[in-house]
């Protein structure tokens, strides 16, 4: 027994180290290492429960690897399909060695992540004045971020101004405001309780006339079944396109990474209101693996643009797949 | 009635195996399949779904469910009181100290709603238990996050100690116990700042935190949408503090919960309330057993029919009622059903909570302005239009006056009077029915009467089978 678990912790090992064999790579995942696996030690040793049988391809085998895939929160869905496309696979190749399932569980991540594209992580900012909008569900940390993008865009010597779109709730105002001071880049405000969308509309003639290259738009925290507050962001978004043409030129959904399944409908219904061009997962330096992102991507083609791996305002990455990976299975090498 | 998702998936099950004259052990495998799917779909945690389908599996072996006429549906119930179980089975109550005051620590991860907790919380034990609560501010953290808490203060009507962000959370806490025992108050929310359960400096923080409150409670405030994490997080909290119950908010969403179930099986504690909305008054105790509905889609009756009870007034409903039955019913009276309707909160909240109506409502498009343009429509009416239905709908002139006023279009005012009308008719039928038929205490016991006799001639020989009269 106790050597069968281990002929399947080399299964599962052995495709990471495969993955991040290079010095250069393992630097580049160090910070993802950092935040995505401070606890080796969860509640329950994934690994033991995991793998507890033999090594040869068996249907308990294809559960676990079930099980890992959900265990970070992949959709059920989503992890459904992949494990019956390795079936399949398995089947027509006639495999019988559980070893060679690694590089198909790769490939099959990569092929699913990549769908044959070239993944654009970059933040679309090339525009006289670049209209960032941020939108998501309560509490996801849609204010610290904007603060994290500021910084870098401002390491990258653009004149960001930040607009505090969230009228709403109690103190969001300020909180940004801080965040700006933090920053050190322009801000514009109305009193609480305005409406949002005036908000932008009078952000955008300011920055027009006021030389700004960036303008990053926060919006009140908002659960995607409430109609009237869909109905809100939607006119949000069309005032700001009514002012420049292409207009929001990046429309992100942040996405908290302890989220479940409930990602992906947040993801179905805020692309259907405002049509996101990414996700930036946050909180990514706690234990969750945020794999709905997975999920969001493949079901509705939204890519992951950045992560947020800590509070500092450095603490923002763009988002690597192969890395990503890497942090998924990190608690087991 | 409509189990939505489980149901759906078992009955997808069954299908295939209808035919067979009795259900093999694969069988019974397979439907194990779906209720576990049906969970992990749900967000609760997949140790916490293996334990579980295993004491569902022996539950449903040992009670035979099986040889039942509809095996899917016993086989929800055996999930859904299981699920109850693990969830408390009761109704949780709250209860203050016996004398003296009753301090409350709040704690979580960032974003996952302490501050409104915080408000929402204080407000509802004022509301119930009379006490006069004071909000202390310890997170000195997040930018903005002390204003934040004041403001609710001030919406509630609730004071508020804060010391601003230049004071360490510890000292904060002592001179507010020290403020609140010369100042009377006796319910304490401590509002602390989100922190990773794995975030080490942090933890330490809100031990001493602890140490230095001692409160009565410590709750654990967690996101109702939180996936596979939740067992980590409530075992982390649980562990660094000793958690005396938990929280669960955002549940207004469309979230099925999951988690609730996953920190539950890990902390043994009782979750003692949950939050329903971004409004301070969006808050109530835990219900298990609605819960347990939630997270097998099954909808959620008994929390529609508690908030119908709580927020009708019984002397508006009855005087309502007789002019409904008079055929008095006119746009006054309309005018108050929409605001009982509203004061229950959100429409598509109320209609989430009706089984099978989620599914439904995927794709119906329910307007909440809708009410808002009827109430405008009626308040453009004069006050003898109101009194009177039939002037509009004789006078072209009145309703196009009563559109423009209203801004809405004539057909919408066309709608509204069809609406009344119908609502009038259907009152007539309702008032002709002979109230002596009708047992006030058992308005049912008419409806069920023939069936009993039915079953109850069946056993006689003589009529077996027979129809004579």
């Amino acid at each position: 027994m106790a050597c069968d678990k281990k002929g399947k912790i080399g299964v599962i090992m052995g495709f990471i180290k495969q993955l991040f064999q290079s010095k250069k790579r393992k630097e580049k995942a160090q910070k993802y290492n950092l935040g995505m696996a401070k606890t080796r030690q969860s509640v329950f040793n994934q690994l033991d429960d995991l793998l507890t049988q033999n090594t040869k391809i068996s249907d308990a085998l294809f559960e676990d690897i079930e099980e890992i895939f959900i265990m970070a929160d992949i959709g059920v869905d989503t992890v459904i399909s992949m494990v019956n496309q390795l079936r399949e696979t398995v089947e027509l190749k006639k495999i019988h060695n559980a070893e060679e399932l690694k590089e198909m569980i790769v490939e099959e991540m990569f092929k699913r992540y990549v769908k044959e594209d070239v993944v654009d992580t970059n933040l679309d900012t090339d525009h006289p004045l670049a209209v960032l909008l941020f939108v998501g569900v309560n509490g996801v940390g849609k204010t610290t971020t904007i603060g994290k993008v500021a910084h870098l865009l401002k390491q990258k010597d653009k004149r960001v101004m930040m607009v505090a779109g969230d009228t709403f709730r109690a103190g969001a105002i300020n909180q940004l405001r801080i965040w700006s001071e933090r920053v050190g880049c322009e801000f514009y405000q109305k009193e609480a309780g305005s409406d949002p969308s005036s908000v932008m509309f009078e952000a955008i003639r300011y920055a027009k006339e006021h030389g700004i290259d960036v303008l990053l738009c926060d919006t009140a925290g908002r659960l995607q079944n409430k109609k009237n507050l869909m109905n809100e962001l939607s006119k949000i978004h069309r005032v700001i396109g009514r002012e420049i043409d292409g207009a929001p030129h990046e429309t992100l959904l942040v996405v908290d990474a302890t989220t479940g399944q409930n990602g992906l409908s947040q993801a179905k219904i805020f692309n259907e209101v405002t049509t996101l061009s990414g996700v930036i997962l946050t909180k990514l330096d706690g234990t969750a693996k945020g794999g709905i992102a997975l999920a969001v991507r493949e079901t509705l083609n939204i890519p992951i643009k950045m992560v947020g791996l800590g509070e500092k305002i450095e603490d923002l990455e763009y988002f690597d797949i192969e890395e990503y990976i890497y942090g998924l299975f990190s608690d087991i090498v | 009635m409509a189990f939505d998702q489980l149901s759906d998936r078992l009955q997808m099950a069954l299908r295939r195996m209808t035919g067979k004259a009795r259900l093999t052990d694969k069988d019974i495998e397979e439907m194990m399949r779906e209720v576990r799917l049906s969970l992990l779909e749900a967000d609760v945690n997949f140790k916490v779904v293996k334990s579980f389908t295993q004491e569902i599996k022996e539950k449903a072996l040992n009670e035979k469910i099986l040889k039942g006429l509809n095996p899917s549906q016993q086989v929800v119930k055996v999930v859904h009181e299981a699920l109850k179980e693990l969830l408390g089975g009761e109704t949780s109550v709250f209860s203050l100290k016996a004398q003296g005051t009753t301090t409350l620590m709040l704690t979580g991860l960032q974003g996952s709603g302490k501050t409104t907790t915080a408000g929402k919380l204080a407000q509802y034990i004022r509301k119930h238990h009379k006490v006069t609560p004071l909000l202390v501010a310890l997170d000195v953290y997040r930018p903005a996050a002390v204003e934040q808490l004041k403001t609710i203060g001030e919406q509630l009507n609730i004071d508020v100690f804060e010391k601003g962000i230049d004071s360490k959370p510890v000292d904060i806490a002592k001179e507010a116990l020290l403020y609140a025992e010369k100042n009377a108050y006796n319910f304490i929310v401590f509002d602390t700042a989100g922190r990773l359960h794995i975030d080490e400096d942090m933890m330490d923080e809100i031990k001493q935190l602890k140490a230095t409150i001692d409160p009565d409670e410590i709750f654990l405030v967690l996101d109702a949408m939180t996936g596979q994490d939740a067992v980590s997080v409530a075992d982390h909290f649980h562990q660094s503090l000793g958690i005396t119950g938990s929280i669960i908010t955002k549940l207004d969403g469309d979230t099925r919960g999951g988690a609730a179930l996953s920190l539950r099986k890990v902390t043994d504690v009782p979750i003692k309330f949950m939050g329903l909305g971004e409004k301070l008054d969006a808050f109530d105790v835990f219900h298990p057993e609605r819960m347990a509905s939630r997270i097998l889609g099954m909808g959620d009756v008994l929390t529609l029919i508690d908030k119908v009870t709580e927020n009708v007034d019984e002397d508006d409903m009855m005087n309502l009622m007789e002019k409904m039955m008079s055929g008095k019913y006119n746009y006054n009276d309309f005018l108050k059903q929409l605001k009982m309707i509203r004061r229950m909160g959100s429409l598509g909240g109320l209609m989430k909570l009706i089984p099978g109506m989620n599914k439904m409502m995927k794709n119906a498009d329910i307007d909440e302005k809708q009410l808002v343009y009827i109430e405008a429509i009626i308040r453009s009416m004069t006050h003898e239009e109101r009194k009177k239905p039939d002037l509009i709908k004789r006078s072209s002139s009145r309703r196009r006056r009563i559109a423009e006023g209203s801004g809405r279009r004539v057909s919408d005012v066309n709608k509204l009077i069809q609406n009344l009308e119908q609502q009038t008719a259907m009152f007539k039928q309702m008032s002709k029915m002979d109230p002596n038929q009708i047992d006030p205490h058992n308005p049912m016991k008419n409806m069920a009467l023939p069936q009993q006799n039915r079953k109850a001639k069946k056993g006689k020989g003589k009529n077996r089978g027979g129809f004579r009269f």
